[in-house]
C-alpha cells in the first residue's frame, strides 16, 4: 500500500506516464487505485505528430499493469520520508510474514 | 511483536532485506526491453516497484543495415529527475559500487552479500577438488 499512498499524495501535481507500448501522456494526476491504476486529466500525448489520434481526448484512464515509468516532479516528493516510510512498510511486510 | 517491528533489523534474512540495505543507495536496476536505471533508491514495495532519483535510463537497441546486413548497438540516454518504476518490468538490481571496490560498506557486512563480491575475489577462491588432473 506503500506506493498507493504516495501517489495519493501526488494527486494534483502534473506526472508523465510511460506505458508499455512507449506512448508517454502528460496530465494532471486526478486518482489512483490500489491498482495503481491512474486517472489523467488535461492530458497531452509527447510526440503527437507521431500519435494524431490522442490529439482530441482531454483526460484518461491508464490501467496500471499496462504502465512502464511514472516521471514525477522532484519538488513535490520529501525523499527523507519516504524512504523512512519504504523501510517501515518492508519490515512490517517481514514482520506479518513470520506472524 | 510491537518492538520487533520498530526496531531496526540489520540482518538479511530474505531478498528484500537486500533491497531494504540499498535504500537512499545509488543502485542499478535492470528492465526488461533492453533498458536499464541507474539512481538513488528512494523507495520500494515486495513488487519491486521503485522510485529513483537522480536517474540516468539507457535503451539498447539493435539495428539491422538492410544494404550490408550487419548489425549494430546503439544506445541512448535519457536522464530524469525522479521516477517511479513499475515492478514487473524489473529483471534485476543491484548496487554497481560493491562490484568493483573493495572493502564492503560496513552495513552490508553480511555472508549472505558475499554472492555480490567482485569477481577478483571470487577467482582467488582456492581450488578444493581438480578433476582434470586424474
Amino acid at each position: 500500500m506503500l506506493f498507493y499512498s504516495f501517489f495519493k499524495t501526488l494527486v494534483g501535481q502534473t506526472v508523465t506516464v510511460e506505458l508499455k507500448n512507449d506512448l508517454s501522456v502528460v496530465g494532471t494526476l486526478v486518482s489512483v487505485d490500489q491498482f495503481l491504476n491512474i486517472k489523467l486529466d488535461n492530458i497531452k500525448v509527447e510526440h503527437e505528430d507521431q500519435h494524431p489520434h490522442m490529439m482530441s481526448v482531454k483526460n484518461c484512464f491508464i490501467r496500471g499493469s499496462v504502465v512502464r515509468y511514472v516521471h514525477l516532479p522532484p519538488a513535490a516528493i520529501d525523499t527523507a520520508l519516504l524512504q523512512d516510510a519504504a523501510r517501515r512498510e518492508s519490515q512490517q511486510s517481514t514482520a506479518t510474514a513470520k506472524a | 511483536m510491537a518492538d520487533t517491528v520498530t526496531a531496526p533489523i540489520t540482518s538479511v534474512e530474505e531478498p528484500l532485506d537486500l533491497v531494504r540495505l540499498c535504500l537512499d543507495e545509488h543502485i542499478y536496476v535492470k528492465l526488461r526491453g533492453d533498458r536499464e536505471v541507474r539512481g538513488r533508491l528512494h523507495a520500494f514495495d515486495q513488487h519491486l516497484n521503485l522510485v529513483l532519483g537522480d536517474v540516468e535510463e539507457t535503451i539498447t537497441t539493435v539495428e539491422l543495415d538492410p544494404e550490408t546486413k550487419e548489425e549494430s548497438v546503439h544506445t541512448t540516454n535519457r536522464k530524469m529527475d525522479m521516477l517511479f518504476v513499475r515492478g514487473d518490468g524489473v529483471i534485476l538490481g543491484l548496487i554497481p559500487s560493491i562490484l568493483y571496490t573493495a572493502p564492503l560498506p560496513k552495513k552490508l557486512d553480511n555472508h549472505a552479500i558475499n554472492l555480490f563480491r567482485p569477481p577478483r575475489e571470487r577467482y582467488e577462491t582456492p581450488i578444493l577438488f581438480d578433476l582434470s588432473k586424474d
